[in-house]
């Protein structure tokens, strides 16, 4: 009996390795081919052990490129404002929701909702943002379209609120003369942090990662954020090398080499890696909660 | 307390769900309205309200092209295969997690198998291009070492299905194994130290506790999945492929038609057309979706 114990334990832990494995060697995959040397990549290609360490190519972006740091400095710019507005709209929505006293509640809360249950698609909304609001290659569009506020957090953040703010601490303010923004600055929005913390790391996240809105709306190298730069050069290169084929001859100095690629690649996830571990408690907390009840 | 006095009174309430309301209205309710747009003949200077309508050609044509079976064929399928393999992965994942007894392991694997749903789609998709590039990806290296031929994988869709439903397994099976997980740390562990006083062995209190209890939360995930089944992953099917043509038949899902149509072939009516077709599918399915939710478990229900 104790002796299958063991081995069940044994056999968990060895099946949990394996998958751990499976997901995380490529991204060590993608960090040891930027750090192969050029001569070597070309030679043996890709691989997930550098045959010839070479950090030239970190050397070349922070030195040489200034549309790598530029990208950098975009997608930081985007995700600390971004992520600001975003929070500050979805508490504003969030706590008068949250309000059972709230006349006309449930009809703002359906106006809310029926966002999640049906959408005009691309097509309207590529026409109305570019045609009305002229968002094409303006900094706006990296932030605004989509992104700005979601439904599911609101959603979110309104479940918390009811479930942890009891009604007579509200009542308890406002019988001491205090107004709803101050209640609100006062009292809700230090009781929320725990929730602000998950939702500002899942909003976060999503403005770092974004290339959508860069892929609709720009294409001015300046206005590219790392992550459109990444999605730009990937289609681009492939678009140089389909004409190569068909016998055109082309400067392949001209083109952002094998290694640089991939070192521009994992530039692009290294802040949240970094951050990542001390967020974890968050993340997942913010996964789990939006899955029992958006 | 008269209707003036109490409207006053909510008054800065009201004023705080202004700059949501209003980002609402235009981010998503003007585009709705817009959908008129697959029922006109688009003209770039008249403008969408503008544009002269042409009733349903739009669709019409849509559905008389071989695309129309494709994509939702595609898409549907791909979502089928997630769900299942996803599902799955998770839970198993999940339980075999919550049986691990070392604090520490189950904290570090937990971290790592996480870590794929925080790379972004692009990034994935240079990930996938070192493994397949033709000249220096991986696999082909290893190919040409076994003594077989390169294999030219940006224009041979053979794999392809394969392909993508290992990247979305490899994606998503951390994220898909912490809502389960989260369920299974919310079960009584007084049911499970019952069945050791009964004599239960480890499969018998999966099969009996652990199974029944994941079952609502393996339904009603399931059922919402279903509900967005016409919907796909943009970047998975246009970014991963490196949108490349000769794969267009197994990687052309509705959203990246509906793109495609817009930006690259100025297909504007089809690409509308397709738009609403999803739009429509999918509010019905969403709604059919939450009303078999209700009726299993209320608690749990959208709306």
């Amino acid at each position: 009996m104790v002796e299958s114990k063991k081995t069940f334990q044994i056999w968990a832990n060895i099946v949990m390795v394996f998958l751990c494995a499976f997901c995380i060697l490529p991204l060590v995959f993608l960090f040891s081919s930027s750090i192969t040397q050029e001569h070597a990549l070309i030679r043996n290609g890709y691989s997930f052990i550098p045959s010839q360490i070479d950090f030239s190519a970190y050397r070349y972006i922070l030195l040489d490129s200034t549309q790598v740091i530029r990208g950098y400095g975009l997608s930081a710019l985007v995700t600390v404002v971004g992520t600001v507005a975003n929070l500050t709209l979805t508490t504003l929505f969030a706590y008068p929701i949250s309000r059972k006293d709230l006349p006309g509640r449930n009809i703002i809360a359906f106006f809310l909702f029926f966002t999640m249950l049906f959408n005009g698609g691309l097509v309207p909304s590529y026409i109305m943002w570019t045609q009305t609001f002229h968002i094409k290659n303006t900094l706006w569009a990296l932030i605004v379209p989509n992104l700005l506020m979601s439904a599911f957090n609101v959603i979110m953040m309104r479940t918390y609120l009811t479930g942890n703010i009891p009604e007579e601490v509200i009542d308890a303010a406002k019988i001491d003369g205090a107004g709803e923004s101050r209640i609100l600055v006062r009292i809700i929005l230090p009781m929320s942090k725990p929730i602000l913390s998950t939702l500002a790391l899942l909003v976060g996240l999503g403005y770092w990662n974004d290339w959508m809105n860069g892929l609709y709306y720009i294409n001015k190298d300046k206005l590219y954020s790392i992550q459109v730069l990444l999605n730009r050069m990937l289609l681009d290169t492939q678009f140089l090398m389909s004409s190569a084929s068909q016998g055109m001859s082309i400067d392949t100095s001209q083109l952002p080499s094998t290694g640089i690629k991939m070192a521009i690649a994992v530039m692009g996830i290294l802040p949240v890696l970094v951050v990542y571990p001390f967020l974890q408690k968050y993340l997942v907390k913010g996964i789990a909660i939006g899955a029992v009840k958006g | 307390m008269n209707k003036k006095k109490r409207w006053k009174r909510y008054l800065p309430l009201y004023l705080m769900l202004l700059p949501g309301g209003i980002y609402l209205i235009i981010n998503n309710y003007m585009p709705m309205a817009g959908i008129v747009v697959a029922f006109k003949k688009y003209n770039y200077r008249k403008g969408i309200f503008g544009s002269d309508w042409n009733g349903l050609k739009n669709f019409a044509f849509l559905f008389k092209t071989k695309d129309a079976w494709t994509i939702t064929r595609n898409t549907i399928c791909y979502n089928l295969v997630f769900i299942a393999l996803g599902t799955l992965a998770a839970v198993t994942v999940a339980i075999l997690l919550s049986e691990i007894r070392a604090e520490r392991a189950k904290k570090t694997y937990q971290t790592l198998i996480l870590l794929p749903f925080l790379v972004s789609i692009v990034v994935v998709s240079y990930i996938v291009y070192g493994f397949l590039s033709t000249e220096f990806g991986y696999v082909n290296h290893v190919l040409q070492n076994l003594g077989t031929d390169k294999i030219s994988w940006y224009s041979d869709p053979t794999w392809w299905p394969l392909i993508l439903v290992l990247v979305n397994l490899w994606k998503n099976i951390g994220y898909n194994c912490v809502l389960y997980y989260a369920t299974l740390m919310g079960i009584d562990s007084s049911y499970y130290e019952a069945a050791v006083v009964d004599g239960a062995g480890r499969w018998q209190r999966i099969r009996y506790i652990t199974l029944p209890s994941l079952a609502p939360t393996i339904i009603i995930l399931t059922l919402m999945a279903v509900s967005k089944i016409f919907y796909s992953d943009f970047g998975l099917f246009y970014q991963v492929p490196m949108n490349s043509g000769p794969l267009i038949d197994v990687t052309n899902t509705i959203d990246t038609y509906v793109y495609r149509g817009l930006m690259e072939n100025s297909n504007i009516g089809m690409s509308a057309a397709a738009g609403v077709y999803q739009s429509l599918v999918g509010f019905v399915l969403v709604v059919a979706a939450n009303w078999i939710v209700r009726k299993k478990d209320s608690q749990s229900a959208l709306f």
